[in-house]
């Protein structure tokens, strides 16, 4: 090959006259012609495939059979769903249900995680060790295998609702779900919300008010505490204040399964356990490559400013260490949302659970699938810019 | 220059599992008898709070491993092909696994002819252990990989030296498991490695284009690209034309894999200083010679943990095609707990293809913690 080509930024008055094909510029041009052109191509040649085999099959496109009545049931829904509902409906379930376990699964996974972390570089010996056989001991097998196992021990390995195991009064495992009992307070309840909304937002406030005082005046003021209190002690209020009622909806065994209380159906506990217990595994990892990545020095020097434990804990330690472990923390819960779909295996109504029924039903295989990687980027997106933004508040300010 | 810079936060939001791999090891308990005591005062009695929870961990010892081994060793069923008897029993059936064992590792592949994805799978661990060691990095291991690759082949679809021809359709269990996940690796590194480079190109074009791809695949999960393949590769091919089944999953587990593994590798050309770009061009090499002798590297070696936990998260990954009905390790597992009188040994089930799985996913993160430490030069200090 030639010598390199000039590049475009130097002046081209006194140089010899190079030809237009061995011009970095021009070349850059083609390149870029060419792929596009055969990406173009490419996907000209599969839509035009497409249309073709959806002409012989009579398949009609667009998305009017979302109108339609769906004529199939869900297992479960949390808003309410009958087969003679449209297929819009079944797809918002779908959804729903994905959210739902996605939510409490991110929530579980990240106190297991952060619990089994912190274990791990526990001084104390047997429990480092009891972390790290749970973290290399599931981490290293698939998840969906996981899901399977845990299924077949709920729906298999536990009693039927007659002889349900019960380890708490009102709490019963069986093979057809977990009961669980639901305080029935009526208006205290939503009261006691309320109440804890004031509070959090009452802690957030004067915790806010309180680090503006520090920094002008150097005087320091127990917001934690108060904090705390104002968060417990407000709910705490409303339910004296409703006469501390104490009635709890617990499940009953009528017929062949329970009535009243909460249930949670086998799938969802099967896929709430495999993804949590997974997940918690990568974390786990995260958050103890973040503790270790903060050095020794820092703790030391912390101490040697007089600083109590729990102090440098928050103060230095902490604050570091999060920077490194929210950019990799942001995958997994992205990673947690996507193997929901995992669902679908063991029978869960997620979304790609009854998009996939829905599909079968209406052969509109295209609009289905787009609708499922629609949702799923619209989620990852959110949670990635959540998390970026979150990222971007606790980085080092001018650090570049 | 044009090229985008991006925060350190930025690149690192988008790696994959990054803490798999290079983290020391705890420490290891002493072994003299008074080094001993004083070894379990420190790590075990140091304080009042880590006496209570040695204690509580012994107790949960104590409850949960006598039954354990009573479980699985000793009053497991070993053999007999009964249900009753391991019914009776209470312990492990093993003699499910004795029983089935055939076929949950070869899956519908014809009885008689078993010893062939045996010496197929043999064949290939034997190869793997091979290029494990770095001193056989030479050219002619490629040869012995392409070699292995073709005597599998043979192997496995038979036809040819008096043996029966085995359609891909009957392939299953852990050649099939073992298939999908090295012929991934072997072709979704290349499309990675021009993927991420395609991202860091001063041409819009090729960028936009690149850029695209990345996101858009690691946005949606796996199992929505194989509902793809399964529904929707049909309507894109012309009328008549159909791909195998087994081939419509391998090219979506490469499409997948290499689009993380671009983010991966891109992680590493990041982290080269400026000036190795700038000595190479000043040096006159051209974009690929650059590529090849100084960037990549650097860069590959860099990128050695995120790639390998790519690599293990794919391995597991394949375990995603039981949803288009391929027979793979854990589908045949499943399938073997379709007979009625053996459903009730699940546990015994997924333990054994969990094991399996274990066993190859352990082994490659402890190797690439020992390839770190071996391709150390004194880059990072």
């Amino acid at each position: 090959m030639a010598s390199t080509p000039p590049s475009a930024a130097t002046p081209r008055g006194n140089q010899p006259k190079v030809v237009w094909w061995n011009d970095r510029r021009y070349r850059a041009i083609l390149y870029q012609v060419l792929v596009l052109g055969g990406v173009f191509l490419l996907g000209w040649y599969l839509v035009n495939n497409t249309l073709t085999n959806l002409a012989s099959r009579d398949i009609a496109t667009g998305l009017g059979f979302l109108e339609r009545e769906a004529g199939f049931d869900v297992s479960e829904s949390p808003i309410e769903y009958s087969p003679a509902d449209t297929y819009f409906r079944v797809l918002v379930v779908g959804v729903l249900n994905t959210l739902k376990v996605s939510i409490i699964g991110i929530i579980l996974a990240t106190i297991i995680g952060v619990i089994a972390g912190v274990a791990r570089l526990s001084s104390n010996w047997l429990i480092a060790k009891f972390a790290t056989f749970y973290v290399e001991g599931l981490r290293n097998v698939p998840v969906l295998l996981q899901l399977f196992f845990w299924y077949s021990l709920i729906t298999e390995g536990l009693p039927s609702p007659r002889q349900a195991f019960n380890p708490i009064t009102g709490v019963f495992l069986s093979n057809r779900g977990f009961g669980i009992p639901v305080p029935d307070w009526g208006g205290t309840m939503t009261a006691m919300l309320v109440a804890l909304a004031a509070g959090i937002l009452a802690a957030w406030g004067i915790a806010r008010w309180a680090r503006r005082r520090q920094e002008q005046t150097g005087q320091i003021f127990p917001s934690f505490r108060i904090g705390l209190a104002l968060i417990i002690g407000l709910p705490l209020l409303a339910w004296l204040i409703g006469g501390a009622p104490t009635a709890m909806d617990a499940p009953e065994l009528k017929g062949f399964n329970f009535q009243g209380g909460a249930t949670l159906s086998p799938e969802f506990a099967a896929l709430l356990i495999g993804l949590v217990f997974y997940t918690g595994t990568y974390i786990a990892e995260i958050v103890r490559g973040g503790i270790l990545a903060v050095s020794h020095g820092q703790t030391e020097a912390g101490l040697a400013l007089g600083l109590r434990k729990s102090l440098v804990m928050r103060l230095i330690l902490l604050p570091q260490a999060l920077r490194v472990i929210i950019p990799p923390l942001t995958s997994q819960y992205l990673n947690l949302t996507k193997n929901s779909s995992l669902a679908v295996a063991i029978g869960y109504p997620d979304l790609v659970s009854v998009a996939n029924t829905s599909i079968n039903q209406t052969g509109q295989a295209i609009e289905g699938v787009a609708i499922i990687m629609l949702v799923y980027l619209t989620v990852s997106l959110s949670i990635s810019a959540f998390m970026n933004w979150y990222n971007r508040r606790i980085e080092l300010k001018g650090g570049r | 220059m044009t090229r985008r810079t991006e925060t350190p936060g930025e690149i690192s939001a988008r790696e994959e599992e990054p803490t798999h791999v290079s983290l020391p090891p705890p420490k290891a308990p002493a072994t003299t008898p008074l080094m001993a005591f004083d070894w379990a005062k420190k790590n075990l009695f140091s304080n009042i709070p880590n006496t209570i929870l040695t204690l509580l961990c012994v107790w949960l010892l104590w409850e949960t491993i006598p039954p354990l081994i009573n479980w699985v060793l000793l009053s497991a069923v070993w053999s007999g092909g009964d249900p009753a008897i391991c019914k009776a029993a209470e312990g492990a059936c093993w003699a499910f696994i004795a029983e089935k064992h055939r076929f949950m590792l070869f899956g519908l592949y014809p009885f008689d002819e078993h010893w062939r994805p045996l010496l197929a799978t043999a064949l290939f661990v034997a190869v793997l252990a091979t290029s494990c060691n770095p001193q056989f990095w030479r050219p002619w291991l490629l040869g012995l990989w392409a070699a292995m690759l073709v005597v599998c082949g043979t192997l496995m679809w038979g036809g040819v030296f008096g043996m029966t021809f085995v359609e891909n359709a009957r392939w299953g269990g852990l050649p099939l498991t073992l298939i999908l996940s090295v012929v991934g690796i072997i072709c979704s590194f290349p499309l990675a490695i021009l993927l991420a480079l395609g991202r860091r190109s001063d041409m819009p074009g090729i960028r936009a284009v690149c850029i695209g791809f990345i996101e858009f695949v690691r946005g949606v999960p796996l199992i929505s690209v194989l509902f793809m393949a399964s529904v929707m590769f049909p309507l894109f091919l012309p009328e008549g034309m159909t791909i195998d089944k087994l081939l419509r999953a391998q090219v979506e587990i490469i499409i997948f894999t290499a689009a993380y593994l671009a983010e991966a590798i891109r992680g590493g050309l990041q982290a080269i200083p400026q000036g190795q770009y700038e000595a190479a061009d000043a040096l006159g090499l051209t974009y690929w010679k650059k590529t090849y002798f100084i960037i990549l590297p650097q860069a590959l070696k860099i990128s050695i943990p995120p790639i390998v936990n790519q690599f293990i998260s794919m391995f597991k990954d394949t375990s995603l095609v039981i949803i288009i009905g391929l027979f793979d390790l854990l589908t045949t597992a499943k399938t073997a707990l379709t007979d009625p009188p053996w459903r009730a040994f699940y546990v015994e089930a997924y333990l054994f293809a969990a094991l399996i799985y274990w066993v190859f996913s352990f082994f490659m993160s402890r190797y690439s913690q020992y390839l770190e430490r071996r391709l150390e030069t004194g880059h990072r200090r």
